[in-house]
């Protein structure tokens, strides 16, 4: 069978199990639809946390990133792991006792505050719009590319499939259909990598094959091997990398407190019973990601050292099949600079001949390696899964503002449940129209953005939390004061240094580069402004008075797991 | 100051030790020798990887993995014996 005909077997397989799922488990009460009832088994809603956190991103570029960033690479693999040991050390048990339904929630509480709720609200909003646009283009991208369909129409089939569980579900719905979307994504992202793995090193394992010798019968090391090939070709060294120790640094910090940050994840763990279950069910999520964030790097490997074996210094009209197919698409391009029929991929961009899209690393991998139609299917409904559960979780920090945050503790306190569950199903109505429409009219900022959303969760909702856990004294002042400063320092440094707003626009941008503060790039300047924001809010909560007597009470009451109970509406 | 004060104080001081010690490994492991101390490191061999490349880009990940499983048990047996475990 050709790969198109396997390809609408099996995503469409897919598709119907997911919404087999989402008729099964609707959502009928607003517990159910924010946090599932609380009834979720640990493993489960590892699982699901897993798949809502690993996006199109993840699962499509960023193999191919690893790849031609070598060693750098590297600020990725921890940033968007390390995060989850922050997660279950410093906020999810204590977020789930909590007892609450969002993140605007227990900001608004802790601070008894309806300024800081809303400041909270706004801040989740911003961060979650810009990463769910990236996610309906995702989804639009893989369809387009595996079903030859128009982008456009991509997008509308993802909005009528999320649209549906997420609608009907909520919560409940949505983290059963992670839970599938998870198993399929990894099947599908597994598989050529034994197979690749096989191929290079002769052992079937991933991780271990990195750590392997070459098959072509040198009896060097991989890792080596790629090495020399770079030295050859005038690239740096693969396993030594080109950022500056303080930025390497400054953006994995970043994108860790980002990751524990993020209202989509952190909302996850109110969904299990009890406050250890919440604790064990971060440890589930990350070995989960872990299995697909330790092989990526293998994966960057193996295909960087087999494009480079392939392609350099061979003759262009000797080139496999996969090779012509991609450059048809405008992924790989070809061009003959001293016209000598031989491909010239080399560091100096005055000799180089060939560009590649990094995407290309992770979705050609099966074609590269020569494996049979029905892998190169499973690798399209493995990015749609990734791209549909994350946008999913998305949608439903979206929704749950709206209706929670909003209009049930603002606006109209005395809505009753039933009033409630629709207008969160309303709020999800809007937020996958809207979310559809940047997926059709992608800003060109989205790309650079969702990076930097990370710097504005770590910037905002980190510290206001973990001070909010582990400072008694931390008040509504402090909290608030830390908050809007971090997150506008955030906002400033990313348009100063990154869109060159104040400047003259994009193209000041790279001659600002001097002007970094201690050589930070705007993706780690997270880092910073987190820092600030805690300095600030320590400062600031010391000099005002001290929080009420019954808001210290409930951090007493928090700090210990007994009497957790259902998530409940207070 | 009541017997129920004086527990959950003593608790929450285990938590808080458990906690800086993870974190401690969290730090050494990740930003020490995937990031500091990267390039030391990488004069020793893992099998056929530098040590220094082979923590940043798939040993801190074990290890992280790890470190909360330990936590989970450590917190498990925390709460027991404070009696603070969910009934």
């Amino acid at each position: 069978m050709s790969v198109q005909t396997w390809t609408f077997i099996i995503v469409g397989l897919t598709f119907a199990l997911y919404i087999g799922i989402a008729i099964w488990s609707r959502a009928g009460s607003t517990s159910e639809f924010y946090v599932a009832g609380g009834g979720v088994h640990p493993v489960a809603n590892g699982m699901a946390t897993a798949a809502d956190w690993m996006s199109a991103a993840s699962f499509i570029s960023m193999a191919g990133l690893i790849s031609f960033m070598g060693y750098d690479g590297a600020v990725f693999l921890m940033g968007w792991t390390g995060g989850y040991v922050l997660l279950a050390l410093l906020l999810a048990p204590y977020l789930r006792k909590f007892g609450k339904f969002t993140v605007p929630d227990f900001i608004g509480d802790r601070y008894y505050s309806n300024v800081a709720r809303t400041v909270a609200v706004v801040c989740a909003l911003i961060v979650s719009f810009t990463y769910v646009a990236g996610q309906m283009r995702g989804v639009g991208v893989v369809f387009s590319r595996f079903l030859e369909v128009d982008i456009n129409t991509g997008v509308y089939i993802g909005m009528a499939i999320v649209f549906f569980y997420a609608v009907l579900g909520g919560m409940k719905g949505i983290t059963y259909t992670q839970v599938a979307q998870y198993c399929v994504l990894i099947f599908a992202y597994m598989v050529p990598a034994f197979f690749i793995s096989i191929a290079m090193t002769g052992n079937v394992i991933p991780q271990l094959g990195l750590i392997g010798d070459v098959t072509d019968g040198s009896g060097m090391a991989l890792l080596d091997k790629l090495d020399q090939l770079h030295t050859e070709l005038g690239f740096a060294e693969y396993t030594s990398g080109t950022k500056t120790m303080t930025d390497v640094f400054a953006i994995t910090f970043a994108l860790m407190v980002g990751t524990a940050g993020l209202p989509h994840v952190i909302v996850r763990f109110f969904t299990v019973p009890k406050v250890k279950d919440a604790r064990v069910s971060a440890g589930w999520a990350l070995l989960f990601i872990a299995i697909l964030y330790t092989t990526a790097p293998a994966i960057a490997a193996f295909a960087r050292t087999n494009l480079i074996n392939t392609v350099s210094n061979e003759q262009y009209a000797s080139m496999p099949e996969w090779f012509s197919k991609w450059e048809e698409t405008g992924l790989i391009k070809f061009e003959d600079k001293n016209s000598d029929g031989v491909i010239q991929y080399v560091a100096d961009a005055g000799k180089n001949e060939l560009t590649i899209d990094r995407d290309i690393m992770v979705l050609a991998n099966p074609e590269i390696a020569n494996l049979p139609n029905w892998v190169i299917a499973l690798v399209a409904a493995g990015g749609l899964a990734a791209a549909l559960s994350t946008a999913a979780g998305l949608l439903l920090v979206i929704s749950t503002a709206i209706s929670r945050d909003l209009i049930k503790m603002q606006i109209k306190p005395d809505i009753t449940e039933k009033g409630e569950l629709m207008w969160a199903r309303i709020g999800a109505v809007f937020a996958v129209v809207v979310a559809g429409y940047f997926g059709i009219n992608p800003p060109g900022f989205v790309a650079a953005v969702v990076a930097l959303a990370f710097g504005l969760a770590a910037a905002s909702f980190f510290p206001a939390i973990v001070l909010g856990v582990f400072d008694k004294r931390m008040n509504r002042e402090g909290a608030i004061a830390g908050m809007v400063i971090g997150i506008s320092l955030m906002l400033w440094y990313m348009l100063k240094f990154k869109f060159g707003t104040f400047d003259g626009g994009k193209e000041a941008v790279a001659g600002l580069k001097d002007g970094w503060w201690f050589g930070i790039s705007p993706e780690g300047f997270g880092t910073v402004a987190m820092v600030v924001n805690l300095i600030i809010a320590f400062i600031v909560s010391r000099l005002t008075a001290a929080p009420p007597q019954e808001v210290q009470d409930i951090v007493e009451d928090i700090r210990v797991p007994r009497g957790a109970g259902s998530a409940h509406v207070h | 100051m009541s017997s129920l004060d004086n527990r959950a104080k003593q608790y929450w001081r285990e938590n808080i030790k458990y906690v800086l010690i993870l974190l401690a490994i969290w730090f050494l492991v990740s930003y020490g020798f995937g990031i500091f101390l990267a390039e030391p490191l990488n004069a020793i061999r893992f099998g056929g990887a530098k040590l220094g490349f082979w923590f940043a880009q798939q040993g801190s990940i074990y290890v992280f993995v790890v470190l909360i499983f330990v936590y989970v048990w450590l917190m498990n047996k925390l709460d027991k014996k404070y009696e603070f475990d969910e009934i």
